[in-house]
């Protein structure tokens, strides 16, 4: 009785909470090829918003501003990261070690109206001080990269705790200097990870609004900006033209990842699964 | 030996790099901020005056921005400014929104958990794609499915259900379904890693033992999944109290919320130190529910390395 309320029960909740979440994203995609400016009513297929895409300026613009954004955010984000990560797993004890583990996990928690505003001053402060830095591109990686470092260190640093230190241990015993360590061992382990924080922070970035707002200049525009411009002023099929590119470019992207990601594993565990038999076969002989 | 590949020259480099980069844009801007929160509005391109009176000689802070917060004037009465009432609204609606989500991601999380072992990465990874597509194109799609000739009032309408559009947008209703929307994942995640964990031979025991599935569920299940509950919670009610665009897409002037209020005093009045002092009380009602979470969680995660 019970295993039948369960299972039917269970995939209609399921299914009924995968709707909520994808109907948007379907209704985007669907009434980004309408005819007319209605979203109700699919009045004809066209493809006239994504032709208006291609040729709004404020939004082609603001397209390769984030895209430049979101690219350093993500390599700044992953090299900071690592470098937390590291600090945090590796460095138990060091003067300090409190502040800095709650510095770096305080733009987890902090709203991102107080991260953008308390950056906001900080420029404006060094602005009149040094005349340096302009509002612009530079400000609007700092604000991302504040955040994005953070969570680039919550996904390293969880692999960094499971890695093997015995690998790292055999490495220096055969006389590998500690850089040595770093690169050729611990690097490659931690690869994935890295990739991962890269990833996640260019998204962050790609669709931050409210620390861009804060954080850019006059006439500079990130493409959620924009967005978020036209979004408050009404309905504007232009914007699920960009929705569904959107849409489509991660879905591919991380189905791709993921795949890649199982392909690697499935390929350690080959590996050391063939090793583990040599290693018997060597037993077995001697 | 220490317990570190690296030489010491190595070791304060690697500490140094991060901490200098959090200090120089984390820590300093936050000083500057609870600074400029004390000082006195300033004139004409000054936004605000020193803390340090020049002409008298005088350190003085000035408490005024944070009073101001609290009560209209020097008489008026106490908690009744709008800034409260934005204050209690943005609770109101985390709280409303955290509840929402574990109402629905509960459920929901469980029977991912209780499905086979392996079909469950695609379920979660379902659950994951729209989180990574545009959090603002996601809440922007709501403005066109809840207006008033949209098409949940279409199909309402064609169903018989209401005669005429009934108003969605700019509600609780689109507030509340824009924000669930948005922080169900963040409630589904944590749920899901302590649900997929629990011994499900516990529930056997206790139907074995006469219970009723519910009865279990409420007894078992629930009590077992307390930290999952809780965390996702936090997860949930942290970052909606501080939310700033769902409210300006999907909210009228009536369901402005903190965020907000802080951005129009900046740019809007430009009054720099009551908004740091607004800025300065959103981050006390973040800590509170943070540090009563640390106090019963324990600061483990941190310590077990």
């Amino acid at each position: 009785m019970n295993k039948w309320i369960e299972k039917n029960f269970g995939k209609a909740w399921m299914a009924l909470v995968y709707a909520f979440l994808y109907v948007p994203l379907l209704f985007m995609m669907v009434f980004s090829f309408n005819s007319t400016r209605q979203d109700a009513n699919f009045t004809g297929f066209s493809l006239r918003w994504y032709e208006g895409l291609t040729k709004d300026t404020k939004i082609v613009e603001g397209f390769w501003l984030s895209l430049q954004v979101a690219a350093v955010t993500g390599v700044l984000s992953a090299i900071l990261g690592t470098f937390a990560a590291f600090v945090l797993v590796r460095y138990r004890r060091f003067p300090g070690r409190t502040i800095f583990s709650g510095m770096v996990n305080a733009p987890l928690v902090m709203p991102e109206v107080v991260i953008g505003l308390s950056l906001l001053l900080l420029m404006v402060g060094a602005q009149n001080a040094f005349g340096w830095p302009e509002r612009g591109l530079l400000t609007i990686v700092l604000g991302h990269t504040l955040l994005g470092m953070a969570y680039g260190m919550v996904v390293i640093q969880s692999r960094l705790m499971e890695m093997n230190r015995s690998i790292e241990e055999a490495a220096m015993d055969l006389g590998a200097r500690p850089m040595q360590v770093f690169f050729l061992v611990t690097l490659p382990n931690i690869a994935q990870a890295i990739l991962a924080a890269f990833l996640l922070s260019f998204t962050l970035s790609f669709d931050d609004v409210v620390i861009s707002e804060f954080l850019s200049g006059p006439g500079v525009n990130t493409l959620p900006q924009v967005i978020f411009g036209y979004a408050r002023r009404g309905i504007n099929p232009t914007i699920y033209a960009a929705a569904t590119l959107l849409i489509v470019t991660v879905t591919v992207v991380i189905v791709g990842y993921s795949v890649w990601v199982a392909r690697q594993t499935r390929k350690r565990e080959r590996e050391v699964a063939a090793a583990m038999r040599a290693e018997t076969a060597a037993l077995a002989a001697t | 030996m220490t317990n570190s590949a690296f030489p010491v020259p190595g070791k304060r480099f690697v500490i140094g790099v991060p901490y200098t980069w959090l200090f120089v844009f984390f820590f300093l801007p936050f000083l500057i901020l609870v600074y400029i929160s004390f000082v006195d509005m300033g004139s004409d391109i000054h936004p605000f005056k020193p803390l340090w009176d020049t002409t008298t000689g005088v350190l003085k802070l000035k408490y005024e921005n944070y009073w101001s917060i609290f009560r209209n004037g020097d008489n008026g009465a106490l908690f009744e400014t709008l800034y409260i009432e934005a204050y209690m609204r943005s609770l109101w609606y985390a709280f409303g929104t955290a509840v929402l989500c574990l109402m629905i991601g509960y459920p929901f999380a469980y029977f991912i958990a209780r499905s086979r072992p392996s079909v469950r990465p695609a379920l979660l990874m379902m659950v994951m794609l729209p989180f990574w597509t545009s959090f603002l194109l996601r809440v922007y799609a709501w403005k066109g499915i809840l207006a008033d000739q949209g098409i949940v009032n279409q199909l309402l309408t064609a169903l018989g259900i209401i005669s005429e559009p009934i108003q969605m947008l700019y509600t609780n209703v689109s507030m509340l379904i824009g924000m669930t929307y948005v922080y169900l994942p963040f409630m589904v995640l944590p749920l899901y890693a302590n649900l997929v964990k629990m011994d499900f031979r516990l529930l056997e025991a206790a139907y074995d033992l006469g219970t009723s599935p519910f009865k279990a569920f409420w007894l078992v299940t629930v009590p077992l999944s307390k930290a999952g509950i809780v965390a996702g919670f936090m997860l949930v009610f942290i970052p909606a109290l501080g939310e700033f665009v769902i409210p300006s897409l999907l909210g009228g002037p009536e369901n402005v919320m903190i965020g907000r209020v802080v951005w129009d005093e900046m740019f809007t009045s430009n009054n720099w130190p009551r908004a740091t002092a607004l800025a300065v009380v959103m981050i006390g009602l973040i800590i509170v529910p943070l540090a009563i979470y640390y106090h019963y969680t324990g600061d483990a995660a941190d310590d077990k390395k």
